[in-house]
């Protein structure tokens, strides 16, 4: 166990590297690192400013020595400033990376809440309507594009019925503006549960000591719940791996449609405005979560599954 | 026992509901792709005559046609925008045709690139095995393990937005995909007597590696590309959706999407119809992929729904 965890421990950190690696090269080999870092509305930039740019970004030195230098303000947490507004990036983050897991942590949920025992449905009344309702639900949760369906519901509940609000957080205490975005992503990853949870349920329902137990003259509810559900909610663990960067993508899509204040929503607008720092900032941010995350499940799955250690 | 659970329990082990014409019905749909593949052939058919096909010049706009909503509208709708035009009076239907030209090109080249890529690392990882396995199989993982969109964003802004690099951050994206599974079929198949029989008669090893051990592992391939054909266009779409995908005036479906947002009071049809589109492409391609897959390779079923 120990083995697999260091093994593993030592594949994110390369992945890690792998990805700062990335951010820095393409911010530093292509073109000239110093026009990045410069405002879309920037002119008569003087020498002065030139040169004290190419301090800052220790251009003087070899690319090695600059990449080290680079990884270590962003280790201890400085992640330059803002080009729109030249405040130092870190102090914003806590912010708005609040609104942000607020809705993953609430879509999260009713994800769960929905889509396991659907998925649960789905497969011990395999071939029924309410199957085949179970899995358009899974598909369609996998091939309409998520943005597209945020739109479609403003459309439907903001615009023509009038219920709900199009989009911000709203001031203060205000559950109805969190409907909608929650609802929109929560259907995304519950489509995964769904396909997950019932394909694991028919491998394990399909199995000899299932059969066994239902010989043995074990009550229906009892085989699905205890002897089925267990065995087969492993494969939606390994799944929240997947779920975390579907989130990622998820909260992009959300956050822009629904003019939400997450962190998502900095970083795409940094896209528009060629914002480079802070895109590059969160980029880093949201790369280590998702390792960190891949990380933590695979030892979590090692252990509840001793076959993964070994393999 | 009760009647219920009685019939609950043969139900357990012999599901219901194998007979009748919904069953039926669903049978002949799921034995054939036809829907699928006619969806497809016609999305391909306009992509490749856009020109002849679309009504209007994408790019023509005429502010007297603006927000123009689609034909059944009683005010306003008409043949000449059969659904409809878009705020600066561009003709929608024109657009989404060159968009289908634009999604399916890009994804396209894309899914050749990286599944040529994605293959040809995954035969010379399985082969030669050891050292560089080993360094090859760890570069797959931290492409596997890195958020795709976020990368894709920092590329757009520091490339700049185009096609170009649109279809290097999708073959990207494509790669990795590939590996893990052409390595392992690669594993057992170069074991196999006839490889080393072709070793013998003094095969070259491209040879060997080209005609012996490929065409083994193509049934996997194919079906892993059909299934991520999909994920392409949903990715190619989204990109453009965020404005970081391929740059206007180009008409392209995610980009269309957006062009549309702010207007839904008025006119919703422009927002609605490319992602309509989207949807249909997507769910036509993942359901040949999982046609393709049970067919050529039910092993792979982990792969997708």
């Amino acid at each position: 166990m120990l083995q697999f965890i260091i093994r593993r421990f030592f594949t994110s950190l390369i992945a890690l590297i792998g990805a700062t690696l990335i951010v820095f090269s393409v911010s530093r080999l292509l073109g000239d690192p110093r026009v990045l870092l410069l405002p879309e509305d920037a002119y008569g930039i003087t020498q002065e400013v030139w040169d004290e740019l190419s301090a800052q970004l220790n251009l003087d030195k070899p690319i090695p020595v600059q990449y080290g230098l680079w990884l270590w303000d962003m280790v201890r947490g400085d992640l330059g400033r803002d080009l729109a507004d030249r405040q130092l990036i870190a102090p914003k983050i806590p912010d708005k990376l609040g609104p942000t897991i607020r809705i993953a942590v609430l879509s999260w949920l009713l994800a769960t809440i929905v889509g396991i025992p659907l998925g649960v449905l789905s497969a011990i009344k395999r071939g029924s309507f309410g199957d085949y309702i179970g899995r358009s639900f899974a598909l369609f949760g996998q091939t309409i594009p998520l943005f597209w369906i945020a739109i479609i519901s403003i459309l439907v509940f903001s615009v023509w019925l009038k219920w709900l609000p199009s989009g911000t957080m709203g001031e203060g205490f205000a559950p109805e503006y969190y409907v909608l975005p929650t609802a929109t992503l929560a259907w995304f990853a519950a489509a995964g549960y769904v396909r997950l949870v019932r394909s694991a349920m028919l491998e394990v329902l399909d199995s000899e000591f299932i059969k066994l137990a239902r010989a043995k003259g074990v009550k229906y509810n009892s085989v699905i719940w205890k002897h089925a559900f267990k065995n087969a909610a492993i494969a939606p663990l390994t799944y929240s791996g997947v779920l975390f960067a579907g989130f990622i993508t998820g909260s992009i899509s959300i956050e822009v449609v629904f003019a939400w204040p997450g962190i998502a929503r900095y970083a795409v607008e940094a896209v528009w405005t060629n914002n480079f720092t802070v895109l590059a900032a969160v980029t880093l941010m949201f790369t280590a979560a998702f390792i960190a995350i891949n990380f933590l499940v695979d030892i979590l799955y090692a252990f509840i599954d001793p076959r993964i250690r070994y393999s | 026992m009760a009647q219920a659970e009685i019939q609950q329990d043969t139900e357990f082990f012999a599901p219901a509901g194998r007979s009748g014409w919904w069953p039926a019905t669903v049978r002949f749909f799921k034995e054939w792709p036809v829907l699928p593949v006619a969806i497809l052939v016609v999305m391909v058919f306009v992509a490749a005559f856009a020109e002849w096909v679309a009504p209007h010049d994408p790019l023509y706009n005429t502010l007297r046609a603006r927000n123009t909503p689609p034909v059944w509208y009683a005010d306003g709708g008409t043949w000449t925008y059969p659904v409809g035009a878009d705020t600066i009076g561009r003709d929608l239907l024109s657009r989404l045709i060159h968009g289908a030209r634009v999604s399916l090109m890009v994804m396209a080249i894309a899914l050749i690139t990286g599944t040529l890529v994605g293959t040809a690392i995954g035969l010379i990882a399985g082969y030669f095995g050891g050292l560089l396995d080993e360094v090859l199989m760890r570069l797959t993982d931290i492409f596997l393990g890195l958020p795709f969109v976020l990368m894709a964003m920092v590329l757009a802004v520091v490339l700049g937005q185009s096609l170009t690099t649109m279809i290097i951050v999708l073959a990207a994206l494509t790669w990795s995909g590939y590996v893990r599974n052409v390595r392992g079929e690669v594993l057992t198949l170069r074991e196999r007597d006839y490889v080393a029989l072709a070793h013998v008669a003094g095969a070259s090893l491209p040879r060997i590696l080209v005609m012996h051990i490929l065409p083994g592992v193509i049934n996997t391939v194919l079906v892993i590309a059909t299934l991520r054909s999909g994920q392409l266009i949903l990715a190619e779409s989204f990109l453009s959706f965020l404005g970081a995908g391929i740059p206007p005036p180009t008409p392209t479906w995610g980009s269309m999407i957006a062009d549309g947002r702010n207007y839904l009071r008025d006119a919703w049809w422009i927002s609605f119809f490319p992602g309509l589109a989207i949807f249909l492409t997507v769910m036509a391609l993942n359901f040949l992929g999982d046609w393709l897959r049970d067919k050529l390779d039910p092993r792979l079923r982990q792969l997708s729904s």
